[in-house]
């Protein structure tokens, strides 16, 4: 284990941000902790990076305790949602703090971010002003900021929120393949189930400051356990059998020629591209399912569920 | 057009016209009176004088002026706001009124004396001005870095930057154009201060202000105090130039937030906070404490004599203190409300004037601004001598020329508030039946009332301030005003008239005080140059 968090919680006044979280990550891991805004998950990577006090639980680092190790010790890296670019210094003297804050020597540093511009993508900009970049290229100078000092610890913050829809996802493809080839341990957080599902190792879910839900991507997809969780992944549909309630994934609804299980009214029908997404008024719920076929509002349809696909939600109390 | 035409004039002739004269008059001077006068080394003494103690008070103001700024802008504490308007009374005090203080200071505490002499010393000079000053700082450089995103901060923690590094690498270079703009402006006020230095810094000391003023009222010495002018004048607008390069200069778009100040949550915290606010407080309180203690001390013990004494003649003044506080309120409100005139249609031309209008009525209605106090009261008194301008013996003289100096604050704060409103108001105005002079006064000043209520607060407050020019115009025994009242009464040594100085200056500082309060809750965002 490299990075083990125990029992952490964060006040702000009364409020409390993170409460009582506890999980490890490996080296060489990603970890991505999702949720929707205001559940604390930003708070967590703060506290991690040492920007935040912690009232109560432990950060260890490699078996050190570094709870009240102040941020600049710690070596851990931070990449912000917008940027946090020095605006008065260029491209070079941006991703150069780091080495310059290190006490690396001149020549070495020269050589270290021009290798860092090639690695980004951004060969020959060192010189420019920060100002006139685009939103991807402030990003990728941030990306390479915080790779600089080599921190044995990444923390990415929203790193692709401010970015279109084309290039987010062109970014997340390369910060998923930069982060496998530098085996870079990190911790990413996002409101995007996308974004973390196609990067991470690992998956943290959090709502209103708990951890409610840790595990492998697929694994977590499949379990979400409850419903909160469930919800959040947009796994909508919510069945009770046999006393107990499964969340149902919107892959294992199919619709039946006749004799469904369920029998509910289209509500909407929209054109996806390769299918079409259906929400579905089943009872008091609304369910959704994709289709191959366009199907109007309002029309009666049948649906069968996939017993394998069904996940247990075990009750929070 | 006809709106501009008043403002215009007025600032024409009461302006334009006396620094034209003294210009005149400096230039016109022969060349070898004038080489003789600008090479000799008293003058050069005084300009260096000037200069170097401009810069240390300049320093001093800045670095009194770093915890509060500090506080301000990184944390939250009950009393912010609070904190934030107090630090702003000695800025609005009368120049008069902080030299006093300064003086019942060396009283109280023995300083004018002994091994810890402050009086008479640049000392007692500095700590005015820096007195004076710190609000400039905590206002300009607290007010821009408080909106400051501290994610590059932050971001330069996690590089392994230590916080005073993160401080002097990422925070400092951010705060650069707003710390500039405080030096400038604290400069130019030490550099052109007079009460201050005439009062404080003894007969040994001479900025060029001050000997303006003695040559031309002391010795008569018109030609001499007319090339000290032009090189003060000289000064100001050189000063002025570098401040909007400076300014020019400045890096631009930084990332701004509503309130970048948090709550002190540990321990170290608080104590660090509560260090800094006691720290300003007592740089703050205790001068002016002092003025209310020594206002009351009479005769071994206190009591309100030194007030009830206000009402008598005393030898010194031509009439009585309460004479004085009269004709004090009488132009204080005479030059409010010139202001309210001038400044108001100034300020709708300025806004509503094709673009050349605007333009010329826009630095004209600024120049008096960069002009010095004693240079704008001694052109009043060389050049309004004859026929219909024959002002010097009417008491009018002291009302205008107060307003001059008033003007260009309620410009400044009303011009951006007109600015601001939206066209389609006045569209809509017109749209439904209103003549454009009905526009302006349905839209323009009922939007910019309270902005023009708080620049004649204002200007009510620099009236009855007022030195510099005062001590001028206003030289009739009978217009006799309170700063000029405290001045000699200060000038001169003995308990019973130190204690009517100190009285009447507590007297003006209330006053002062109450009325900028009110300006500010109207309208926090005018009143000129904070």
């Amino acid at each position: 284990m490299t990075l083990s968090i125990q029992s952490l919680t964060v006040r702000y006044g009364d409020k409390t941000a993170v409460d009582d979280v506890t999980l490890d990550i490996a080296v060489g891991d990603v970890l991505a902790l999702v949720g929707p805004s205001g559940c604390g998950k930003s708070t967590l990577l703060r506290t991690i990076a040492g920007l935040v006090e912690p009232a109560q639980g432990r950060v260890v680092w490699q078996g050190r305790d570094i709870t009240s190790v102040p941020t600049h010790q710690r070596g851990i890296g931070l990449m912000f949602q917008d940027h946090a670019l020095f605006t008065h210094r260029n491209v070079a003297d941006n991703i150069d703090f780091g080495l310059k804050m290190g006490g690396v020597d001149a020549g070495t540093r020269d050589t270290r971010v021009e290798e860092l511009l090639v690695l980004v993508g951004l060969e020959g900009f060192g010189p420019r002003s920060v100002e006139g970049l685009s939103g991807g290229e402030a990003q990728r100078v941030a990306l390479a900021r915080a790779l600089a000092p080599e921190p044995e610890l990444l923390l990415l913050d929203e790193p692709l929120a401010s970015l279109d829809r084309g290039r987010r996802i062109e970014l997340n493809v390369e910060l998923a393949r930069l982060l496998r080839e530098l085996e870079q341990t990190a911790v990413y957080v996002t409101h995007d189930q996308d974004e973390a599902f196609s990067l991470a190792d690992v998956v943290g879910v959090m709502h209103q400051g708990e951890l409610l839900r840790l595990g492998e991507p697929a694994q977590v997809w499949r379990d979400p356990q409850s419903e909160v969780v469930a919800r959040f992944l947009g796994h909508e549909a919510i069945i009770e059998m046999d006393g107990h309630r499964f969340a149902v994934r919107p892959d294992a609804i199919v619709l039946a020629d006749s004799e469904g299980d369920y029998r509910g009214v289209v509500r909407a029908c929209a054109f996806q591209g390769d299918r079409y997404e259906l929400l579905v008024d089943v009872n008091d719920q609304t369910w959704r399912l994709f289709h191959d076929d366009a199907l109007s509002p309002g029309a009666p349809v049948q649906l069968m569920l996939d017993p394998t696909k069904l996940a247990l939600l075990v009750s929070r109390t | 057009m006809t709106l501009a035409a008043v403002p215009a004039t007025f600032v024409a002739v009461f302006f334009a016209y006396p620094v034209g004269t003294l210009l005149a008059r400096g230039i016109g001077l022969d060349a070898d009176r004038l080489l003789d006068v600008m090479t000799g080394s008293r003058f050069l003494k005084v300009i260096w004088f000037t200069t170097w103690q401009a810069a240390l008070s300049t320093l001093l103001a800045g670095t009194l002026a770093v915890p509060l700024t500090w506080a301000i802008a990184n944390r939250q504490f009950a009393g912010r706001r609070l904190a934030r308007g107090l630090v702003t009374v000695p800025f609005v005090l009368p120049t008069v009124v902080v030299a006093g203080a300064f003086i019942g200071l060396m009283d109280r505490f023995g300083l004018d004396q002994g091994t810890i002499r402050l009086r008479h010393t640049v000392w007692a000079i500095l700590l005015a001005h820096a007195f004076f000053n710190i609000a400039v700082f905590v206002r300009s450089v607290g007010g821009f870095w408080m909106q400051l995103d501290r994610r590059p901060e932050e971001a330069a923690r996690t590089l392994g930057a230590s916080p005073w590094q993160a401080f002097r690498e990422v925070t400092l270079p951010r705060l650069q154009s707003s710390i500039v703009a405080a030096i400038s402006v604290v400069f130019l006020f030490s550099f052109t201060s007079f009460a201050v230095i005439l009062l404080l810094g003894g007969p040994r000391r001479s900025s060029i202000e001050t000997e303006i003023y003695r040559y031309a009222v002391t010795r008569s010495d018109i030609s001499t105090a007319a090339a000290l002018s032009i090189v003060q004048m000289v000064a100001v607008v050189s000063l002025v130039v570098v401040n909007g390069w400076l300014q020019r200069r400045a890096t631009g778009s930084q990332g701004l937030v509503a309130d970048r100040a948090v709550p002190a949550q540990t321990r170290g915290q608080r104590t660090r906070l509560a260090a800094a606010l006691a720290c300003t407080a007592l740089v703050l309180g205790l001068p002016l404490a002092v003025l209310v203690e020594r206002s009351l001390a009479s005769g071994g013990g206190y009591s309100f004599a030194n007030y009830q004494a206000l009402g008598e003649r005393v030898r010194l003044l031509p009439i009585s203190a309460t004479d004085a506080l009269v004709n004090s309120m009488t132009f204080a409100v005479v030059a409010a409300g010139i202001a309210l005139v001038v400044g108001g249609m100034a300020s709708l031309a300025i806004v509503h004037g094709t673009r050349s209008v605007s333009r010329v009525l826009d630095l004209g209605m600024l120049l008096p601004l960069g002009t010095s106090a004693v240079t704008l009261g001694f052109g009043v008194l060389i050049s309004l001598d004859r026929g219909v301008l024959d002002l010097r013996s009417s008491w009018w003289i002291v009302p205008i020329t107060q307003s001059l100096i008033a003007i260009p604050f309620v410009v400044r704060g009303v011009v951006p508030v007109l600015r601001a409103i939206d066209p389609t108001l006045r569209e809509a105005a017109a749209t439904l039946g209103a003549a454009p002079a009905r526009v302006r006064r349905e839209i323009d000043l009922r939007i910019g009332a309270r902005a023009l209520a708080t620049g004649v607060g204002f200007a009510f407050a620099i009236s009855l301030g007022e030195f510099g020019a005062t001590s001028f115009v206003g030289r009739r025994s009978d217009l006799l005003t309170v700063p000029l009242a405290i001045q000699r009464l200060l000038s001169t040594p003995g308990d019973l008239l130190r204690g009517q100085a100190m009285a009447l200056s507590v007297i003006l500082m209330l006053v002062t005080t109450v009325v900028v309060f009110i300006g500010d809750r109207l309208h926090p965002k005018a009143g000129g140059l904070l």
